[in-house]
Order: structure tokens, then C-alpha cells, then sequence
């Protein structure tokens, strides 16, 4: 899985590549809490538009990081997942606690 | 109650692997390969993805403890009118069946306790057969549709 960290004001963006599962989720728990330590950001927003698989390995990677941001008092955002996450973002209940935009641009207007 | 009455054995593939996490993903998509040839929708082999994703994680995360030291079997057996995938191990086996397969139940803090609810969501039938110290079995089935039975038959 590759990812690309790149920051807009005190929002993180975070875009996936690939599939997050048992050994991904653990490198995206790694790298944004690397980048959360820095306390340069308080928002999170992770783009899923090249997701391509996500099993509860990557959904539990994902809910530890909104607990983290949002015991801050920070906000976390989806961004257009596929409809095969889509599905498993539904069922989990995350589409209830979290925001899922179409667009980076659209979540950072939200988020700001 | 079983779903299905499995009948003849029209196909089967069989493999084993360690317990390292990188062979998730091995194991998902061998499943997928085998079910794609029964032209499956391509949402149903999503989700058997899925299930077999859970099915083989929790055998390392729970069977082996997070260990690259135990083997994990993957068997995929095509019956008339029924997929049937098997993920078992010799891993610590689970203490009460049950209990391991409530919603959000888990005995790691980190996890999200949905394996088990992913597999009965997206397959069929889910059986689990587990014996402490000695390893668990997961038994997940699939009714194929009538198309799709024809095609076991070619």
C-alpha cells in the first residue's frame, strides 16, 4: 500500500493506494500517528479514491485515528471511497461518525 | 442448520501458508480466483474477499498470536450448487464459540470485533468449530444461483 501525506493549513490529508488490510492497516496507524506527534495538524482527512480493499484490519486503523483526533477536539473525513469499501464503511456504521465527501476540495471547504 | 447438502465434488483447490500477515492478501484472492470461475458478480467476490480476509487475519491475530510461526489451510471445494471455502489452523484455539462471535467482541483492545459479522453478513453459512490449544476451524459456504450451478456442471 502506498500512501501520500501532504498538509493544507492544520488539516492532514492523507491519500491511500491499494489495500488496507492486517499488514496496511498497521502502516497507516504508524505513519499518521508519526505525523499526529508533530501536533502540526487537527484534522485528518484520509482520500480512499484508490482504495481498492478494506477489511476490519483497516477500518480499526482508521476509528483509532478518529478517537486520537477527536479526544483533541479534531475532525476526521472520508474522502470518495469505491463502492466496495463504500459497502464496508456502511455496514460498519463508520458513514454515521464520520463525513464522506466526493472531493479533497470539498472536504477541505467543510473542514476549515 | 446447514444450508446446503453437499453433493459431488466438482473442484477443489487446497493450499497452506505461514501465519504472516502479508498472506492475507494471498489467501483473498486465490479464494477470488477460484470463485471467479464460477461468474460470480463481481460484488459477490468482493465480499467473499472480505470474508476470507477476516477468516484468515483472525487466525493470525488470534490463533498465533501475531506470530509467523504457525500454518494456516485454505480449501476452496466446489459442490453442485454450493461454494464452500475453509480456513483452519493449530493455532490456541477459542474458549467459547459463541461469545468470539458477538458484534464488536474482541480479546485484542485495537480491533474492531467484525470478523465474524463481515463473514455472516457476506456468505451464506458460517461455521466455526474451535478446540483449545489445538486450533479452529471456519467453515464458510455460498449458494450459487442457478446460472451459476450450471456453469460447476460444464
Amino acid at each position: 500500500m502506498d500512501s501520500l501525506i501532504k498538509r493544507s493549513k492544520n488539516i492532514m490529508v492523507v491519500s491511500m493506494k491499494g489495500d488496507i488490510d492486517l499488514v496496511n492497516a498497521e502502516k497507516l496507524r504508524l505513519e499518521v500517528d508519526k505525523q499526529l506527534e508533530k501536533k502540526q495538524f487537527h484534522h485528518l482527512i484520509i482520500n480512499l479514491e484508490k482504495v481498492e480493499f478494506i477489511d476490519s484490519s483497516g477500518l480499526g486503523a482508521i476509528l483509532g485515528r478518529y478517537k486520537k483526533i477527536s479526544a483533541t477536539g479534531g475532525k476526521i473525513a472520508l474522502i470518495n471511497p469505491q463502492p466496495q469499501v463504500m459497502r464496508i464503511l456502511e455496514l460498519s456504521g463508520f458513514t454515521r461518525i464520520m463525513p464522506i465527501y466526493q472531493s479533497e476540495d470539498q472536504a477541505l471547504r467543510e473542514m476549515a | 442448520m446447514c444450508v446446503c447438502k453437499a453433493g459431488k465434488t466438482i473442484n477443489f483447490m487446497r493450499m497452506e501458508f505461514l501465519s504472516c500477515p502479508e498472506n492475507v492478501a494471498l489467501a483473498r484472492i486465490a479464494a477470488a480466483s477460484f470463485a471467479a470461475q464460477l461468474e460470480m458478480t463481481l460484488n459477490d467476490l468482493e465480499e467473499l474477499k472480505v470474508a476470507v480476509s477476516e477468516a484468515v487475519s483472525n487466525c493470525i491475530i488470534h490463533g498465533y498470536d501475531n506470530q509467523p510461526v504457525g500454518v494456516i489451510r485454505l480449501t476452496t471445494n466446489l459442490y453442485e450448487g454450493t461454494l464452500e471455502i475453509i480456513i483452519d489452523d493449530d493455532g490456541k484455539g477459542i474458549e467459547d464459540v459463541e461469545q468470539a462471535m458477538q458484534p464488536t467482541f474482541s480479546t485484542v483492545p485495537e480491533r474492531m470485533g467484525l470478523g465474524f459479522v463481515f463473514m455472516k453478513s457476506f456468505m451464506d453459512e458460517v461455521v466455526v468449530n474451535s478446540t483449545v490449544n489445538q486450533g479452529t476451524q471456519v467453515i464458510l459456504r455460498k449458494v450459487l444461483a442457478f446460472n451459476q450451478a450450471l456453469q460447476c456442471s460444464l
